[in-house]
């Protein structure tokens, strides 16, 4: 079954909110169908048609071409298939995902992957703030799935994630891991300020530096080897570059807190030996 | 009786009675081969036969550190129950105490299979709340906080239908070519994935039968092949030129692989010199499984 191919020949002037672009939506629909799916440009009602050219019927491979920063929401309520961007995307990219798995060939804006409980996405660029966090007023952000983001992201990674996998490939802005329920973080480079602050139980995994803050406490040094895993898994996943042995049998200082909330969270900054 | 040749080596038109079983294959870790041996050895201690042990298990082989999940050097082994309510109690304690015990260790499920067992998810207590779970690719595992740093184990681990109990009996014309000749079938039928030869290097002196003259014995000597019986018992089994014999039981996580082995016992065999091999059964009338040694070899 070959891919059905959505190429952007109209650039939106505001953005366009596409969650019709989505395997679920398109399944089954021959390319007009799909050219009729509703997609709401601004608060306007428009037509998939009036912004891209569909190639293919819907089968559960998507390759869309463009620069869709401005395209909101595509891949929402995946749970199966495979989506490809050969470009920019813009917010709220795999939104509700449950499956499947998303690459996005250029960089990404805020908001990657909220509500998402399974699946993967992976975006080779860059990210916005917000990666894999809580809608605002949410107590709970991603409870699985993973987000491998290969460049630098904003603030607030992970923001009360309760279970998954997030990591970066470069360095992560402030507020990584606010109030973290559970789950993983990988940065591989640096994080700035106020890393873990408020997390409750969970793992931040960082190669450079993160100013640690005064409610986490020093364990130990040691090599965490469930950390082995995860890299692994990173190295097979187009991480091999930034992840190298000194990293996977490498020790570690482990800092745990925070200690205005239970405590049982963990930062792991790699000590270079 | 119809009798089948290899070189010297007579195999008797008979079959091998073994039966349906649980399995589970534990892959064990640690930094260094020396210390993924240490708990692979102590985990399948005292596990020859399920009629004491209540368990049969054995190193099924060494797994090279690019095919282990952390890429440590790895032993994989395998344990054989009754049932698969057993199974799940022995993984328990032996992974609890044998491998956990051991310095560096990490335990992995190496079975992929409908049914699992929790085996992690009950080891974790011993964390006294301080374990921590992780989910990797869809498998949970478990980290418990100990004196060396942390122990980690997989939550679930995979079991399934197998056999155990497939055997050969091997019979020479003096204890020692008869025991050479075990020795090799023994070598031979360990490289076969999916088996494992319960007993010591796989070969076994006192093979038993089942019941005695005595009430409280469940199993006792096998008289018919005992040389030292042979105008004693009153069995006419064992042929005038046989000296001694060994048995080899062989378990397996499927019929296939049973007899894989045992083609490949009987050939090792048959190369060492002038035997009769054969096997031991109940009549066909207790184990599910026959073995029959010319098939086999066909």
């Amino acid at each position: 079954m070959s891919a059905t191919l959505i190429h952007m020949h109209t650039q939106p002037q505001v953005p366009l909110e596409a969650e019709t672009l989505s395997p679920a939506s398109i399944a089954g629909l021959s390319e007009l169908g799909i050219e009729h799916l509703q997609v709401m440009h601004g608060n306007v009602k428009a037509k998939v048609g009036d912004f891209f050219k569909v190639t293919g019927k819907g089968t559960p491979d998507i390759h869309i071409e463009g620069d869709l920063s401005r395209v909101k929401m595509i891949g929402a309520g995946m749970s199966e298939g495979r989506m490809v961007v050969e470009g920019n995307v813009g917010m709220h990219i795999g939104i509700g995902m449950s499956g499947g798995e998303i690459l996005v060939k250029g960089d990404a804006t805020d908001w990657v992957g909220p509500e998402m409980s399974g699946g993967r996405i992976t975006v080779l660029g860059d990210a916005g703030h917000m990666v894999g966090s809580a809608f605002r007023g949410q107590s709970t952000g991603i409870t699985g799935g993973e987000i491998f983001i290969h460049g630098n992201v904003k603030n607030e990674v992970g923001n009360s994630m309760r279970r998954g996998f997030i990591a970066i490939g470069g360095d992560a802005g402030d507020f990584t891991a606010v109030s973290m329920r559970a789950g993983t973080i990988v940065v591989m480079g640096s994080t700035g300020v106020r890393t873990g602050a408020g997390m409750v139980r969970g793992t931040v995994a960082c190669f450079g530096e993160s100013p640690i803050l005064p409610s986490f406490e020093y364990s130990c040094r040691y090599q965490p080897l469930f950390l082995r895993l995860y890299l692994i898994r990173l190295q097979e996943h187009g991480f091999e570059e930034k992840i190298t042995d000194r990293h996977i049998n490498g020790k570690y200082d482990r800092y745990s807190g925070d200690a205005v909330e239970l405590n049982r969270g963990e930062i792991l900054l790699f000590s270079g030996q | 009786m119809k009798v089948m040749r290899i070189k010297k080596a007579e195999i008797t038109d008979t079959f091998a009675e073994a039966f349906g079983m649980w399995g589970a294959r534990v892959v064990i870790t640690a930094d260094t081969k020396q210390w993924a041996r240490a708990a692979a050895a102590s985990m399948t201690g005292f596990a020859t036969s399920v009629i004491r042990c209540k368990l049969e298990a054995a190193v099924e082989c060494e797994v090279p550190p690019e095919a282990t999940p952390d890429r440590r050097p790895g032993v994989s082994v395998l344990l054989f129950t009754m049932s698969s309510k057993a199974i799940a109690g022995q993984l328990i304690d032996r992974i609890g105490q044998c491998v956990m015990t051991c310095p560096t260790t990490a335990a992995y499920n190496g079975l992929e299979s409908e049914k699992t067992v929790s085996v992690g998810g009950k080891l974790r207590f011993f964390g006294d709340g301080y374990q921590i779970s992780k989910l990797i690719d869809g498998r949970r595992l478990w980290r418990i906080p100990v004196m060396e740093g942390e122990f980690i184990v997989e939550e679930s681990f995979g079991i399934q239908p197998a056999v155990g109990g497939g055997n050969l009996i091997i019979l020479g014309t003096s204890q020692r070519i008869a025991l050479r000749a075990a020795t090799a079938a023994s070598n031979a039928m360990r490289e076969v994935a999916g088996v494992f030869l319960p007993f010591p290097q796989g070969v076994v002196g006192s093979g038993s039968k089942i019941g005695s003259r005595y009430k409280s014995m469940i199993a006792s000597t096998n008289d018919r092949y005992c040389p030292t019986l042979r105008s004693i018992s009153g069995q006419e089994t064992l042929p005038e030129n046989v000296a001694a014999g060994y048995e080899i039981v062989v378990d397996g996580l499927n019929e296939d692989v049973v007899k894989q082995a045992m083609r490949r016992g009987i050939h090792a065999a048959a190369t060492r010199g002038s035997l009769t091999i054969t096997a031991g059964n109940y009549g066909g009338e207790l184990g599910k499984y026959k073995f029959h040694l010319h098939d086999i070899l066909k």
